[in-house]
């Protein structure tokens, strides 16, 4: 049963998905709707669509309460709503709005907003999985695909037919050629599978405002490929001089001091590839974040050569992210454009601040790949 | 949708409405439907008529709706049309006793919207209006495209409060025909008439002739102004006098019709949630109630009673002063012989046996509204009792506080926020401002400063309907602004007042 209201209801969400799309930039530079992240929809703040009116504004106007306490004490939080208070249910205030959008439905946003293009399948090599489907019905199979309602069916109509069939008595015994399988087909899907490697840089230089950065990145890049492959996997390194698997919580939390060697980071991504995640069924996204401050030469000298051989051959596209900070050199990036810049899976973002995400995912997200 | 009740409940509706009579409510028929929840906040949603035309807003009223109710937030109990047959929804998953508690409080609200006369004018078949003003919506949004008609509801609502909340009761403008003859007589001023002639200069002195031949060119001129005088129901004038097309004078309209029937229902939220909590308390607890239910009962009634630091609930306040009327009428607590005593002792023990409470307060039910009930019978004791107090904004500690406790302050405050829905007066003061066919409002200042934002964004829409600029002039920080809106640019300047 489809009620009136579903009608208003649904423009007023189209309504709600255009103010999203026009303010994606901001939200994007903003972390805190990430903490509203449900399993499959995400809660997002936006400002209550309020019809302008000529009012007063409601801090000059204050008003009339009720209950205890000494002239000069402070009202609790959340004590005074906004708006007319005894206007209630009129839709009035200044509070926001608490809009459930599918993680599915932001992605489609993004991409609209950021025109980031369907990512490309690899060609060379296509990954398949192999999947039963149910197609048909047939005389013979196991019996544990039997098909009660097509047999029983069966069964009826040959006693009808032979006349066996007793209305007053309904009995329906289905003999051996009446029985009904269900059979099946293997079918080729191009297979789904993905893995993103993140792989970030937790020396001393990389501060909080650095790791949040990453953070938010790391959303939207979630959200991205998680509408384009349905088996999504993430994967997260921390290095500073040595580098460690670690959860998800881990990974945007911990701060070590330390120096940074880059390699280290890469020789454990390029052994999560070999041992986990074979070219050939999954589709691998390795995403680096660092301030781009190095051990030495030395060290950038062994990152690229792993780069070439390793992995830039095994992964749909190379990420990598410099995050400035105030310590870094910022040196890694120069070297790695200088490197593998023209390498066509190779993508290098440089995120100054905030600000710079969205221009960052689309740098990230815009080849396709 | 909706059904009608089940055996069971329409018995217990039988039973209540006995009660309700018994205790002298006069009401119009009243039809129960039951509903879903999710019907129920549809309902809600569209304001209590499910007919009503297509717009956003109710959609996004039903999905906050839905969502406190999903989160076990909040809870829509009653819901009850001002219509004749009166029309009220219960929802299928209540419990009985709440079903009965519902049922006794719409009877309440079904008196009041009879006997009140704030409700005197409204439309008693605004359901059928309803339906037909969806229709007509629906029939402009087919032939000139949803988000044309979708666009101009919105702009319009935003004019929405701009309509004179008194219209019904008063006559603003005289009788054109009185007014017509008044000023034929005022054509030549000649005083009073003289029998002696001596006594001219005293009877009509010369000061006395030129005042009267002033006020006589005054109205001339008034007749020149456009409007004659400021005309408050701001949407009116432009029904009347903004060039728009036949559709948006439909749209306008309709918009205009629902505000009126809406109005009433805001200039008595106190006193109808309060009667209809009297009389649910009432019937409940003196008849309806059986020994298992009164746990329940309780827990409910008090769920409504509840009160935030923060914000008057009408509920609570309504009732509080029913009961208060009552009792002093019943003590006859009142007249000057109450007001002059000053023996607090004898005061507490003041008891006259008059027994006139239950009169008085179907009398009041009757001649009062928000204003006028909490002005007159909101008392100093009363106030203390119910430890009403004043709060605002300490822009300091960023926080709002309790300012005052003070009796004056306080009834001050809340009758401040009840006038004219604690929204701004404006009126239009020049359709043809600088003889230039702007338009040009004015806010009655009150002390409170207008929203700044707001006050721009709104202008923008008028300008909208107007076609040309629009001002209007209202003072901030003391000092006398003409905002202006011409189309492209909002401008702002001092003016003097």
């Amino acid at each position: 049963m489809t009620l009136k209201i579903h009608q208003d209801h649904s423009r007023f969400k189209q309504i709600v998905r255009g103010k999203i799309k026009a303010n994606l930039r901001k939200y994007v530079q903003k972390g805190e709707m990430l903490g509203k992240k449900g399993k499959d929809a995400i809660s997002i703040p936006i400002p209550f669509i309020d019809i302008p009116r000529f009012k007063y504004g409601h801090k000059e106007q204050g008003g009339v309460g009720q209950g205890d306490g000494e002239v000069g004490q402070q009202l609790g939080p959340g004590a005074v709503e906004p708006g007319d208070g005894h206007q209630a249910g009129q839709g009035e205030g200044d509070h926001a709005l608490e809009v459930d959008v599918t993680l599915e439905e932001l992605a489609q946003i993004l991409g609209e907003e950021l025109q980031l293009p369907r990512i490309e399948r690899r060609q060379s090599e296509r990954i398949v999985t192999q999947k039963v489907k149910y197609t048909g019905v047939n005389t013979t199979g196991p019996e544990s695909l039997r098909h009660f309602k097509r047999t029983f069916k069966q069964a009826l109509k040959r006693q009808i037919a032979t006349g066996t069939y007793n209305p007053k008595m309904p009995v329906i015994i289905p003999t051996r050629e009446d029985r009904r399988y269900r059979s099946y087909k293997l079918q080729e899907l191009p297979d789904t599978n993905a893995v993103i490697i993140y792989m970030m840089d937790v020396s001393g230089s990389m501060g909080d405002e650095q790791k949040e950065i990453v953070r938010i990145e790391s959303f939207w890049l979630d959200t991205w490929l998680k509408h384009q492959y349905k088996g999504l996997e993430s994967r997260y390194i921390i290095h500073d001089a040595v580098a460690r698997e670690v959860d998800r919580d881990t990974f945007f939390h911990t701060r070590e001091s330390g120096g940074t060697m880059i390699s280290s980071a890469y020789k454990l991504c390029r052994e999560i590839i070999q041992a986990d995640y074979p070219k050939s069924a999954w589709n691998i996204y390795p995403f680096h974040f660092s301030d781009g401050d190095n051990w030495s030469a030395d060290d950038t000298r062994q990152c690229i050569e792993m780069l070439r051989t390793d992995i830039l051959p095994q992964v749909n596209q190379f990420a990598y992210g410099q995050v400035e900070s105030p310590y870094g050199s910022g040196q890694f990036i120069k070297d790695l454009r200088e490197a593998v810049g023209d390498t066509n899976n190779v993508s290098l973002s440089e995120i100054a601040d905030k600000d710079a995400i969205y221009a960052s995912i689309k740098d990230f997200l815009g080849k396709g790949r | 949708m909706p059904k009608s009740l089940t055996p069971r409940l329409a018995s217990l509706r039988d039973e209540i409405h006995g009660y309700a009579k018994e205790f002298g409510l006069d009401f119009f028929d009243t039809v129960f439907e039951m509903v879903s929840y999710d019907e129920m906040n549809m309902v809600a949603a569209y304001g209590g008529f499910p007919t009503r035309y297509p717009h956003w807003r109710w959609g996004m009223e039903y999905e906050q709706l839905a969502k406190g109710y999903e989160y076990g937030l909040s809870k829509i109990y009653e819901l009850v049309i001002n219509n004749d047959p009166c029309y009220a929804y219960l929802m299928e998953s209540n419990p009985e006793v709440d079903q009965k508690l519902v049922m006794s409080h719409v009877y309440g609200h079904c008196d009041f919207f009879k006997n009140n006369f704030s409700f005197r004018h409204t439309n008693r078949r605004m359901i059928d209006d309803m339906a037909n003003h969806a229709t007509r919506v629906r029939r402009w949004v087919d032939k000139i495209g949803v988000e044309k008609v979708e666009d101009f509801i919105d702009r319009t609502l935003s004019l929405e409060n701009l309509i004179d909340q008194h219209a019904p009761h008063i006559r603003r403008n005289p009788d054109p025909q009185r007014a017509e003859e008044e000023l034929k007589s005022n054509e030549r001023v000649e005083g009073f008439k003289v029998d002696r002639e001596y006594m001219r200069g005293y009877i009509n002195p010369s000061e006395f002739l030129d005042s009267q031949r002033k006020h006589s060119e005054d109205e001339k001129a008034q007749r020149k102004r456009f409007p004659e005088r400021p005309q408050r129901d701001v949407l009116y004038f432009l029904l009347e006098h903004a060039p728009l097309e036949p559709w948006e004078v439909d749209i306008l309209s309709i918009l205009r019709d629902e505000a009126y029937y809406f109005a009433p229902q805001g200039q008595t939220k106190i006193m109808n949630e309060g009667w209809a909590s009297y009389w649910h308390s009432t019937i409940m607890t003196r008849r309806a109630l059986r020994d298992e239910e009164i746990i329940d009962y309780a827990d409910h009634h008090s769920g409504t009673m509840g009160v935030r630091p923060g914000a008057i609930n009408p509920y609570k306040l309504g009732i509080e002063l029913w009961r208060d009327i009552e009792d002093r009428w019943n003590k006859g607590k009142f007249g000057k012989e109450w007001d002059e005593c000053d023996d607090l002792r004898a005061r507490q023990s003041w008891d006259k046996k008059l027994g006139a409470g239950r009169e008085k307060i179907f009398e009041v039910r009757k001649h009062y509204n928000d204003i006028t009930f909490i002005d007159t019978f909101l008392t100093a004791e009363f106030a203390l009792q119910q430890k009403l107090f004043v709060y605002g904004f300490n822009e300091k500690r960023n926080s709002w506080e309790i300012l005052d406790r003070e009796f004056r302050k306080v009834k001050n405050k809340l009758l401040t926020s009840l006038t004219n829905f604690g929204q701004p007066i404006i009126e239009v003061v020049d359709g043809n401002y600088e003889n230039r066919s702007e338009l040009l409002l004015a806010h009655k200042h009150d002390g409170q400063d207008l929203k700044g934002d707001y006050a721009r964004e709104t202008l923008r829409n008028l300008q909208s309907l107007w076609r040309r600029p629009v001002n209007i002039i209202t003072r901030y920080d003391g000092k006398g602004s003409l905002l202006r809106f011409d189309g492209q640019h909002h401008s702002e300047k001092k003016v003097e007042l």
